[in-house]
């Protein structure tokens, strides 16, 4: 799969929130995409990941 | 009471400002603070998955509205994609429309900013559009639900103040959105000469962030910001040719004299 533009080695049947926290990222400070659809938070513990799935982690950054 | 409403929302400060260029996250915070500003711009990113990069929210004063930005948007679909990923972080849903290809001025593509605006309203977003003081334009953004109208002054970062005076003028004086100058403002004095002229708020970022004392600095514009407020309800006298002198023309000692 690929995570903000890289190849990623994940195994396939991750869900979001197991591949949060393998980036040790904090899943309130972040927004994700999935092959071009947002993924409500909720979803995260459910929602699994597959190969070639294009993956898009954002936050907020400063900015004017 | 002379408040600004946008959104549904009263503000108490007409002093918006930009989270970029700061030298800290704690600078940025007291700056915040000392501008006395509630709404707060940022920008909306990929995560860097290899750096430790803080989260920015926690550094923004809990009673600020954030307003994040869609830049790096070079037309409306990356705009209005943009937009709904900040909305799904859950603060909000309000945006800056801010969509550029124009790499050495970043002058906004007013079309792709009124597409934006025009879809992004209907998805019930709060949308502030960031835009080129064009009258014809600004009507079509009002039309199509913009809340506010914000022309440049002057090229992003560039400090050059109130470039773009007379078209700002008119927007203030046809359009019936409030106005925000958003981008080149400079100095205080700048700001409040955007007050004096009719605009309800102004943005300003870089003026503050890399000024050397940034805490200083937005005090100053905070101060700017709220006596060009007061100086256009108080309504500014005419400005003449000649001269009119300010004390009295009799009871002179000399008269009398011989010359």
């Amino acid at each position: 799969m690929i995570i903000n533009g890289k190849e990623g080695s994940f195994e396939t049947g991750i869900t979001i929130k197991e591949l949060l926290m393998k980036l040790e990222l904090n899943e309130k400070i972040v927004v994700i995409e999935i092959n071009h659809k947002i993924v409500p938070k909720k979803q995260y513990s459910s929602f699994v990941l597959n190969e070639g799935d294009k993956v898009e982690i954002v936050s907020f950054m400063a900015g004017g | 009471m002379d408040c600004l409403t946008i959104g549904g929302v009263v503000l108490k400060s007409r002093l918006l400002i930009g989270t970029g260029k700061f030298s800290s996250n704690k600078t940025m915070t007291e700056a915040i603070k000392a501008a006395d500003a509630q709404v707060v711009t940022m920008a909306l990113r990929r995560v860097d998955l290899n750096g430790r990069e803080e989260n920015i929210l926690q550094h923004i004063p809990e009673n600020c509205i954030l307003l994040p930005n869609t830049s790096g948007a070079r037309n409306a679909e990356e705009a209005i994609r943009i937009a709904r990923l900040a909305r799904a972080m859950g603060c909000g849903n309000w945006v800056k429309i801010e969509v550029i290809s124009d790499n050495k001025y970043l002058l906004p593509d007013n079309y792709e900013t009124i597409k934006a605006t025009e879809a992004l309203v209907k998805e019930g977003f709060i949308v502030l559009p960031y835009m080129s003081p064009d009258l014809m334009v600004a009507k079509i953004l009002a039309e199509v639900g913009a809340v506010a109208v914000m022309p440049l002054g002057a090229p992003i970062g560039s400090n050059r103040g109130i470039k773009t005076k007379e078209l700002i003028q008119i927007l203030i004086e046809e359009i019936n959105v409030p106005i925000i100058v958003d981008a080149g403002i400079g100095k205080p004095s700048e700001a409040a000469e955007a007050m004096e002229m009719g605009a309800e708020a102004v943005l300003v970022n870089t003026a503050i962030a890399t000024a050397q004392d940034s805490i200083k600095m937005a005090q100053a514009f905070s101060l700017a910001v709220k006596a060009g407020r007061l100086a256009y309800l108080a309504k500014v006298g005419l400005e003449k040719k000649l001269a009119e002198a300010s004390s009295p023309l009799t009871g002179f000692l000399y008269e009398g004299e011989e010359k």
